[in-house]
């Protein structure tokens, strides 16, 4: 295959200014073209190896589409059962406190199947980094509806849209441990633009770096896309979740150094 | 005069043609190519000469196949 226009005179070593980081193990990724996936193990390896805490770093993968998260992360990890990541990561920093510990777990593992052990490890207050991926589907399966699916939204178990009455409300589990006196930091970011992914890349280090102080829980949502279960093209996805995921969900920092903020805005 | 310009280097077997790049991409420098990679997907390419190097394609790309040069070009 012929590549046009490549500067060879550019196209050197030296010139390189962004290239995939090396904490990602060299093998393609299971995810579908265009999740958000990809671009938070990126990002979260890079802050990793910016702080250069890869070797005193412990991952606890989840089970859901990032079941496999072990398998490109070149990182101590752990698989937990379902929902359960929080609950191993209470164990695993209480016995090695100085390692940093992060659990990655997506909605239908964190807010479903696993609400019980979130909520417990915040309001326990343990010392560990909980990255919860939020794409309002359980994408894995084949887009059933989850907790946090939104009202009117069509998904394979609700094909007519979820229709409160019946199905319930959708669940904002980050507003819900925000008001928790162990959490210390909680935010929520996206990683549908360069811009976007910048920030979630600063909300994630800060969520790293807030482990040394043993303050509390450090939670970071991401609200990514799911184009297969919304059966979407990538970018209409990004699109249709701005249009409609971040009114529900509004991206900002909810508690800061244990201090809630916004918290006028996220009562309506 | 020399002047800073960009290129970009797409790892083609890895890219998945999901098109987000070429929404991100200010200078309209990445377009999806008409011949398909190993799995059947349309991958990205460079299109013109007018990238400057900004990182946007690479950061927002899934699987991070993108791989950004910036430097001076003599014209």
């Amino acid at each position: 295959m012929q590549e046009p226009f490549v500067k060879t005179e550019i196209r050197k070593d030296e010139n390189i200014v962004y290239k995939r980081t090396d904490l990602l193990v060299d093998r393609p990724l299971s995810y579908c073209p265009g999740c958000g996936h990809g671009v938070v193990h990126r990002m979260l390896m890079e802050t990793l190896e910016e702080m250069n805490i890869q070797d005193k770093t412990i991952g606890v993968s989840p089970v859901g589409c990032s079941v496999l998260a072990y398998d490109f992360m070149n990182i101590d990890m752990v698989g937990a059962a379902h929902g359960r990541a929080p609950a191993l990561a209470t164990a695993i920093k209480r016995l090695w406190p100085n390692r940093f510990v992060f659990t990655y777990q997506g909605d239908g593992d964190l807010a479903a199947i696993g609400t019980a052990e979130t909520i417990h490890a915040c309001n326990r207050g343990e010392n560990f980094t909980i990255i919860f991926i939020n794409n309002g589907i359980y994408g894995m399966t084949g887009g059933q509806m989850a907790p946090t699916t939104l009202p009117g939204m069509r998904s394979s178990t609700s094909p007519y849209g979820r229709d409160v009455p019946t199905m319930g409300h959708p669940l904002r589990i980050t507003e819900l441990i925000a008001n928790l006196p162990g959490v210390y930091y909680v935010t929520r970011q996206a990683v549908h633009t360069p811009s976007h992914v910048r920030k979630t890349k600063k909300a994630i280090r800060k969520a790293m770096e807030q482990q040394k102080e043993n303050k509390g829980i450090a939670f970071v949502e991401v609200v990514s896309n799911c184009n297969s279960g919304w059966k979407m093209t990538p970018v209409q996805s990004n699109i249709w979740m701005e249009e409609n995921m971040f009114p529900f969900y509004p991206l900002g920092d909810i508690k800061v150094d244990g201090k809630l903020i916004q918290s006028s805005e996220i009562a309506k | 005069m020399a002047k800073i310009k960009g290129d970009i280097l797409v790892n083609v077997e890895r890219c998945k043609g999901c098109e987000v790049c070429i929404a991100a991409c200010p200078s309209a420098t990445i377009a999806m190519s008409k011949e398909v990679n190993g799995k059947g997907y349309h991958f990205a390419m460079k299109i013109n000469n007018d990238c400057t190097g900004c990182m946007n394609c690479a950061i927002v790309c899934p699987d991070g196949v993108i791989t950004v040069f910036r430097g001076k070009v003599s014209e």
